[in-house]
């Protein structure tokens, strides 16, 4: 349903995305892997329009997305996406109800007095009990975090949920739980997943294709399978978590 | 050297640029969506609870200054200390009222404004604004520029009132120049177009500093560490605009009669 065709972007002098073709398929998981500053979430976020893009075609469902320009067309396409930021990105200012339910003011026709009811349900999507609403952000822990923040997404019911990095930063096991809870949600409510993450075992685990980026290009694009038996050195080594390969020597030679 | 000089002159013109896009933006979605009052009215509670104290404060003891230092200097020359009524609340209404309470209030709520939206930023709160269908100019920017268009007049007619009352306990208790010569001064001398003088000055200054410390903290980047140099960026640049600002308003305000 996304088709990216020779994706560029760059700030200033730096080009972090040089030619990115990738097909995302329609209900499907993709993970997005790559070290970090590789450009994932720049990646993304060209993706939902919150970076304008430098050259090539986003197309959605056959639109080109980079042409628009309207900032009401774009929030009509933002609609569609869902975005779990690498941090979680709540609001602060707010209780943990009021930010699952802050999209639905701004983006669906629900009235107010339907809101505890979604929270509670979206809430219990992902593993968290009701009384969760009444905290602040500041009380979570991150796992908890990351699990507000989607909530939060599906309160909006997107068709495309973009995952930033969704297990960096959290213990194996609530990595794993998080990993459980995607693949969750793709066999319940059927949306398409973009998740970028540099953790392998969650990779594996909920993907059904692998695209890896390296040097602002898909390195390799794939199946789970293609990349455990795949001989391309760059892979291999990202893939087994080596220091030594040819990943290091591009390093050093910079 | 000129190449420094280059870039600064270049980042500047830069951060112009997108200072008046961003209120380019705000009057675009002034018109165009649902006024955001419940944001509006906390953003002018917390900027007004915040600056009344100092502004209070500050202007108080303004007025004791301008009523010694102008009783002192009257009564060595001309023996008795007369008008220090006018001279206190002229140098007031016009000047030290707007300019003294503006420079506070940046350093206040100003500073709070930049580093919560700021932090906002570096945190991607804004971004996630953006994703859930909310544009942050209307959500964030145009409930804190209006709210500093509405208290900063309030809070400098305020700060002018201290001003005079401190200038009045000077003159009375330590000139011994008795109360109602004070007040006559004041009501016989000074007239509504002096105080129009200053009082349209705030609404100015007030817009300026709403952009500069919005715009400021949306463009933040990097960071505890950018946060906090675009919270000291904002107050430096608002507290040099204003002065700068008062010179040219209090010219073409004064070509203008006022
Ligand atoms: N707004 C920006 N301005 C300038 N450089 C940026 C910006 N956002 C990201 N970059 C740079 O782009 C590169 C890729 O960043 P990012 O996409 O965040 O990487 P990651 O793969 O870790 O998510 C980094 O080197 C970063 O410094
Ligand atoms: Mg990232």
């Amino acid at each position: 349903m996304i088709e990216i065709k020779h994706l560029q972007k760059t700030f200033g002098e730096k080009h972090v995305l040089k030619d990115v073709n990738l097909n995302i398929p329609k209900g499907k998981t993709t993970c997005i892997l790559g070290g970090s500053g590789s450009g994932k979430s720049t990646l993304i976020k060209c993706l939902i329009g919150l970076l304008e893009v430098s050259g090539g075609q986003i197309l959605v469902d056959g639109r080109d997305i980079t042409k628009i320009t309207s900032e009401v067309k774009l929030a009509a396409l933002r609609r569609r996406f869902g975005y779990l930021f690498q941090e979680g990105a709540l609001f602060d200012s707010m209780s943990v109800g009021q930010n699952v339910t802050f999209g639905l003011k701004y983006l669906t026709d629900v009235p107010e007095k339907d809101y505890p009811k979604i929270i509670k349900e979206k809430l219990a999507l992902v593993g968290l009990r009701e009384d969760v609403a009444k905290l602040n952000p500041s009380e979570l822990s991150g796992g908890m975090k990351k699990r507000v923040s989607l909530a939060r997404v599906l309160a909006v019911e997107p068709e495309v949920i973009l995952y930033d990095e969704p297990t960096t930063g959290l213990d194996p096991i609530m990595s794993d739980i998080i990993s459980d809870l995607i693949i969750d949600l793709k066999a319940k409510l059927g949306v398409t997943s973009i998740v970028i993450t540099h953790d392998m075992h969650s990779a594996f685990k909920i993907a059904d294709y692998i695209a890896f980026l390296y040097e602002g290009n898909i390195l390799l694009y794939g199946t789970p399978e293609d990349f455990r038996k795949t001989d391309n050195p760059y892979v291999k080594q990202f893939v087994t978590g080596s220091s030594h390969g040819p990943i290091q020597m591009k390093l050093m030679k910079e | 050297m000129f190449a420094s000089v280059g870039r600064y002159v270049l980042n500047v013109l830069n951060e112009v640029g997108g200072s008046a896009d961003m209120l380019r933006s705000c009057v675009f979605w002034l018109w165009r969506s649902k006024f955001e009052w419940r944001q509006t009215v906390e953003q002018s509670v917390n900027i007004g609870v915040n600056s009344f104290g100092v502004t209070a404060l500050t202007s108080l003891f303004t007025g004791m200054v301008l009523a010694l230092q102008a009783g002192n200097t009257i009564g060595s020359i001309f023996g008795d200390p007369i008008f220090v009524g006018t001279l206190v609340t002229f140098s007031l209404v016009r000047e030290l009222g707007p300019v003294l309470t503006s420079v506070v209030v940046s350093g206040r709520a100003g500073a709070a404004v930049t580093a919560q939206i700021g932090t906002m930023a570096v945190t991607e709160q804004i971004d996630a604004l953006y994703t859930l269908g909310t544009n942050p100019i209307r959500y964030l920017v145009i409930p804190r520029m209006v709210a500093f268009v509405c208290t900063l007049p309030v809070l400098t007619l305020f700060s002018n009132l201290f001003g005079v009352i401190g200038g009045y306990l000077v003159s009375v208790y330590a000139l011994n120049v008795p109360g109602e010569v004070y007040l006559t001064d004041i009501t016989s001398f000074v007239d509504i177009e002096d105080f129009m003088h200053g009082f349209i000055k705030t609404f100015f200054f007030a817009l300026m500093i709403g952009t500069v410390c919005c715009y400021k903290g949306i463009s933040t980047r990097g960071g505890a560490e950018g946060v906090g140099k675009s919270t000291t960026g904002a107050v430096v640049t608002t507290i040099v605009l204003i002065l700068v600002l008062d010179y040219f308003l209090t010219a073409i305000l004064t070509a203008f009669g006022i």
